[in-house]
């Protein structure tokens, strides 16, 4: 600290200009603030006020406070933890194999190939498509009757599958949608780190006789790992935000109920069945908070595990 | 990072177009949907917006075009959702928030008892408009399911749903069974007789069809015959108390287990397939389906569907309203066009050309006499007719529709998912508890 005020040597207009600099960024990120408070933040408290009172979806004015009774009822609502099952086992199995997949695809395409960019833009492409698009056409693939793969099944003589009304076939089904959808965006990103990694590593290591697997185990993964912590962070919490393509893969009453015996129903459907078939909004915004939590806990765990690896690495 | 190359600034480039191009779709298509209420008011004109569920048939049947050429200052736009059940929670959302609904909103008759005993502050009361005249030339239950304790008319009545069974008499004869109306109407004259000729027929079923599409269609077409089903006169929740509805589904889920159905959902792709492909000899149907499979299997199986009066003759499922919601800026023409589109003669059209049965009583007489030559001339209108006139007034409830659901898809679940039927049965229970809760 200099002993003078600077603000003393400084003219009236150089301190305003000051004062405009210091204050410019807040003006600036101020718009993302409003709209977050707006969009955001408000929401997300009116809901938790929401969901300590019963609530109909025909009368949003007409609350009657119930306290925690929501949240106890969901916490015996067997449907509740199926619909939590549920979300977990569709999430890994949607978010496992994209990732892995995005990663392999990533790699391939940080060689030099002919049409490089096309095929860029191609993995993009179905991120680009809207959910029920890709649903609808994907349902009609996967038609038991009359579906295009259970015909080519066929041809190995496999028998048809259901794959809307046996468990496991119709959670893969659901995987499989949410996998070519988010794979080529995933892989994007990787490509993109890929390239930030500096090339005279690959160089020295193919100078010590390393291939190829083992540049992209020594080299590739190591550079990659503050990378794939992210992605694993954001499909983890799109995973447990899964619901376009459960609610409309049979659609109707039957995709809302997640399957007839909801054997694919995610919290995220139930959420929507409570609040916008049974139209029981309270519910509704208490399942949306305990989804909330638990993806909370679901990414400060997957953040702790992180650290702990990095200080034990 | 490094800097940029061409080549992926040029990537760079093109996302943004696609992600560009896919907001301003999204921007797109939401304004054609917005125009609808408004519409220019200057001269007279008057644009109407009618918002209905799955196929009412009033476009398809040439009903807007000729209204407006009677009335030339009038536009009528429809907003047709597919589903009802998508249909029916997006609207009561915009009773809820009070903005953006059509002039006309369609009802159906699974919710009418909500309309009427929980949502009379939403809705026009049609009287003030001069309904009184009109009411009294409708079945008298299809009235007053309509009409609040206090006389407040919410809604007329657009078609009912009389029972019968349409049936594949080509699959039929291949099955080596009788392909005549009178005679099969004879051998289902109880649902038990029903199973039998099912299980001759799955004995030798051509392959790939099944003799039914799904035991829910033959439960709803059962519970179509109940004078009280899942509430009593009181409005008490007694499904399950209730031994028809037990019957029923008991009857539906022996079905289920011996193999009678084709596993389908109804309203789902598959479902829509199968009709074409002769996925099933024989479906439950209400009047209106008959429309429905007309579009569905389309004009390869013509001539060779046939109907025949349903087991018990009789029964009723679905069929519709329209009512005036509070919020609509056109109430006036929206009512001379509700009261056109439901008179007798629009409602006798939308029989013959759609399947849809009237339910004003001068409307059915007129079209007793009508035969339908994709049906292979079958006289749908005697045969939905006599099960109009043994129809039981039945006793709806508020949230008849949450139960059926929850059933159905317990029912589904047996049919195609081999769950046990009491295990099937504790599901919807446990499902009828969530939706009410």
């Amino acid at each position: 600290m200099a002993a003078i005020s600077p603000a003393r040597l400084l003219t009236r207009g150089q301190l305003w200009r000051r004062r405009g600099t210091k204050a410019a960024p807040y003006a600036f990120i101020a718009p993302f603030l409003v709209l977050f408070a707006a969009f955001g933040l408000f929401p997300l408290i009116y809901t938790g006020y929401v969901s300590l009172h019963r609530v109909r979806l025909q009368k949003p004015d007409a609350m009657t406070w119930v306290g925690f009774d929501n949240y106890t009822t969901l916490l015996q609502d067997e449907f509740f933890w199926n619909s939590l099952k549920n979300t977990f086992t569709i999430g890994v199995i949607s978010t496992v194999p994209q990732l892995c997949l995005a990663l392999g695809l990533a790699h391939l395409l940080n060689y030099k190939l002919r049409g490089r960019t096309f095929f860029r833009v191609a993995m993009l492409m179905p991120y680009a498509t809207s959910v029920a698009a890709a649903t609808l056409v994907f349902a009609g693939l996967f038609g038991r009757d009359y579906g295009m793969l259970n015909w080519f099944l066929g041809l190995f003589g496999v028998d048809p599958i259901d794959w809307f009304n046996d468990k496991w076939p119709s959670q893969i089904a659901i995987s499989t949608i949410v996998t070519w959808r988010w794979t080529g965006y995933n892989a994007l990103i990787y490509l993109a780190a890929m390239q930030a990694i500096p090339h005279d590593r690959y160089e020295s290591a193919m100078l010590d006789g390393a291939n190829r697997w083992r540049q992209f185990r020594h080299v590739t993964l190591p550079g990659l790992r503050p990378t794939i912590v992210f992605t694993i962070i954001v499909s983890t919490i799109g995973a447990l935000q899964i619901f376009g393509e459960p609610l409309l893969l049979q659609g109707g009453t039957s995709g809302m109920n997640g399957g007839a015996s909801r054997q694919y129903q995610t919290t995220g459907l139930y959420m929507y069945q409570s609040g916008w078939q049974y139209f029981s909004l309270g519910k509704a915004a208490a399942i949306a908070w305990l989804l909330f939590l638990l993806i909370a806990l679901v990414v400060g765990v997957n953040a702790a595990v992180v650290r702990y690896r990095a200080r034990k690495g | 990072m490094r800097t940029p190359n061409p080549r992926s600034r040029a990537l760079a480039a093109l996302c943004c177009a696609v992600l560009a191009g896919s907001v301003l779709t999204a921007c797109g298509s939401d304004d054609d949907s917005d125009n609808g209420s408004g519409g220019p008011s200057g001269g007279g004109q008057v644009t109407l917006s009618v918002g209905l569920f799955g196929s009412f048939g009033f476009e398809e049947a040439g009903l807007y075009k000729e209204y407006e050429a009677l009335h030339p200052n009038i536009k009528i736009k429809q907003n047709a959702t597919q589903k009802e059940e998508v249909y029916w929670p997006a609207l009561q959302t915009r009773l809820g928030g009070g903005g953006d609904l059509d002039d006309i909103q369609g009802v159906e008759v699974g919710r009418i008892v909500d309309v009427v005993s929980n949502q009379a502050d939403k809705w026009l009361d049609l009287n003030t408009l001069g309904a009184q005249s009109q009411t009294s030339e409708y079945l008298d239950w299809k009235a007053k399911a309509a009409t609040t304790k206090d006389g407040k008319v919410l809604g007329l009545g657009t078609d009912i749903g009389p029972m019968a069974i349409c049936y594949r008499s080509d699959l039929f004869q291949q099955a080596g069974l009788p392909t005549d109306r009178n005679e099969l109407a004879q051998r289902w004259s109880t649902w038990d007789g029903y199973l039998d000729v099912g299980r001759q027929f799955a004995a030798k079923a051509p392959k790939g069809s099944a003799y039914m599409d799904s035991v829910t269609g033959m439960y709803n077409a059962m519970i179509g015959q109940q004078q009280t089903f899942y509430y009593d006169a009181s409005g008490k929740l007694i499904y399950d108390q209730n031994p028809s509805v037990k019957a029923a589904f008991d009857t539906a889920a022996r079905a289920a287990q011996d193999g009678l159905s084709a596993k389908l959902v109804q309203f789902q792709t598959d479902w829509d397939q199968a009709f074409a492909k002769g996925g099933f000899a024989t479906i439950s149907c209400p009047s209106w389906m008959i429309g429905y499979i007309k579009e569905k299997a389309g004009d390869a199986t013509k001539g060779k569907w046939d109907v025949a009066a349903a087991p018990g003759a009789t029964g009723n499922w679905g069929g519709s309203y329209l009512a005036i919601p509070k919020g609509a800026k056109h109430a006036k023409e929206a009512y001379e066009l509700l009261t056109w589109l439901t008179a007798k003669e629009q409602q006798a059209k939308l029989f013959e050309k759609r399947g849809s049965f009237p339910s004003r009583t001068g409307a059915i007489s007129q079209v007793a006499g009508t035969t339908d030559a994709y049906f292979n001339n079958a006289p749908i209108g005697q045969i939905f007719s006599q099960a109009a006139q043994k129809m039981p007034v039945q006793t709806l409830g508020v949230r008849d529709n949450d139960v059926k659901v929850s059933i159905q898809n317990a029912l589904n679940s047996v049919e195609a998912q081999g769950v046990k039927p009491d295990d099937a049965w504790k599901d919807a229970k446990a499902s009828v508890k969530a939706a009410l809760g």
